[in-house]
C-alpha cells in the first residue's frame, strides 16, 4: 500500500517538475529559438538573456544539490541517484561538440523541444522526430554496451 | 561585442531560471533523479516497466506548459527560421550527440554545473563553444 502511494507521489511529482520546468523554459525565452540563437551570436547583436536563465537556475539548483548529496534518500523514500562517473573522455567531449553543432543550426535543445510540440507546432515536430531518431541511432551503434547507470 | 539591449529581458530570464532551477530541485529532492532530458527521454530506449511512468510524467509535463500557459496568458513569440531540412539535420545531431555526452543543457549545463560536477562543466564549455562557433559561421561567414 505504501508502495502504491510512493508510486502515484513520484507521477505527480515528475509531472509537476516537468511542467514547472516547461513554463520557466516559455518564460525564460528559451521556448523561442530566435532568442536562443541570438544568445549564441556574441559576434553580431548579442542578447545576453539566456546567461541570466542560466545563473537563476543553477543559484537554486546549487542549494537543491548541496541537499540532495547530503541525502541518501529523497522526501518521498526513493534512492537519490546522483550520476557516479567522473571520467572525461572521448565520448562526452565530442559527443556535446556535436551537440552545441546541433543546437546552433536551429536554437533548439531537447527540453524546449518538447514544449515546441506541445505548442503544437509542426517545426517542432519535425525536430522532435530527428532527435527521436538520432538517439535511436546511439541505440543501435552503441547497443553492446552496458547501460551507464543513469 | 555589441549588446541589443532592445531584446534583452534581464527579469523574466531570471525567473524562467528560477523556475526551472525549482522543477530541478523537486525532481532530485522528491524523485531522487536528475531532471535531464536527454537522460529521461534516453531511457525510454531501454525501458523497464519500474520507470517508464516517471520518465512520461515528466516529459507529458514538459508539453503541458504551453497549454498551462495559455490558461492565463498568450504564449510569447515563438520563431523559428530554420528550414524544415535544417531542422531536421538539427534534430538528428542533437540527438545522436547528447546520448553520446549523456546530457544536454538541462543534465549537465543546468544540474551538473549545480553539482560541480567537472564531467557537467566541461561538456557545457564544449557545447557553449560549438553553439556560437556554429552560428558564427552560419550567421556571419557563408552569409556574408
Amino acid at each position: 500500500m505504501k508502495n502504491q502511494i510512493n508510486h502515484a507521489a513520484a507521477l505527480t511529482f515528475s509531472l509537476l517538475s516537468g511542467l514547472i520546468f516547461g513554463i520557466g523554459l516559455i518564460l525564460a525565452g528559451m521556448a523561442n529559438p530566435a532568442k536562443v540563437l541570438a544568445f549564441l551570436d556574441v559576434s553580431g547583436w548579442w542578447d545576453p538573456s539566456l546567461g541570466l536563465v542560466m545563473a537563476g537556475a543553477i543559484g537554486i539548483g546549487l542549494i537543491a544539490f548541496t541537499v540532495a548529496k547530503r541525502r541518501q534518500h529523497s522526501y518521498l523514500g526513493f534512492f537519490i541517484q546522483l550520476p557516479a562517473n567522473r571520467i572525461i573522455d572521448k565520448r562526452l567531449v565530442m559527443g556535446s561538440m556535436a551537440f552545441g553543432v546541433g543546437w546552433g543550426l536551429a536554437g533548439i535543445c531537447p527540453a524546449p523541444a518538447f514544449v515546441l510540440l506541445g505548442t503544437g507546432s509542426g517545426k517542432g515536430f519535425i525536430f522532435m522526430v530527428a532527435m527521436v531518431i538520432g538517439m535511436g541511432i546511439y541505440e543501435l551503434l552503441e547497443h553492446h554496451r552496458k547501460p551507464a547507470g543513469k | 561585442m555589441l549588446i541589443d539591449w532592445n531584446h534583452f529581458t534581464p527579469w523574466t530570464a531570471l525567473a524562467g531560471g528560477v523556475l526551472i532551477g525549482v522543477a530541478s530541485a523537486i525532481f532530485v529532492l522528491f524523485n531522487g533523479r536528475i531532471a535531464g532530458i536527454t537522460g529521461i527521454l534516453g531511457g525510454l530506449f531501454r525501458p523497464n516497466r519500474h520507470d517508464i511512468g516517471w520518465r512520461l510524467a515528466f516529459i507529458t509535463g514538459l508539453m503541458m506548459a504551453p497549454l498551462a500557459w495559455l490558461l492565463f496568458a498568450p504564449l510569447p513569440a515563438i520563431e523559428i527560421d530554420a528550414s524544415n531540412t535544417l531542422l531536421a539535420a538539427a534534430g538528428l545531431i542533437v540527438g545522436i550527440g547528447t546520448r553520446y555526452a549523456s546530457g544536454c543543457t538541462s543534465g549537465h549545463g543546468v544540474c551538473g554545473i549545480s553539482r560541480l560536477s567537472p564531467r557537467s562543466i566541461i561538456a557545457t564549455l564544449a557545447f557553449m563553444a560549438t553553439g556560437v562557433l556554429t552560428v558564427y559561421v552560419a550567421r556571419h561567414v557563408l552569409v556574408a
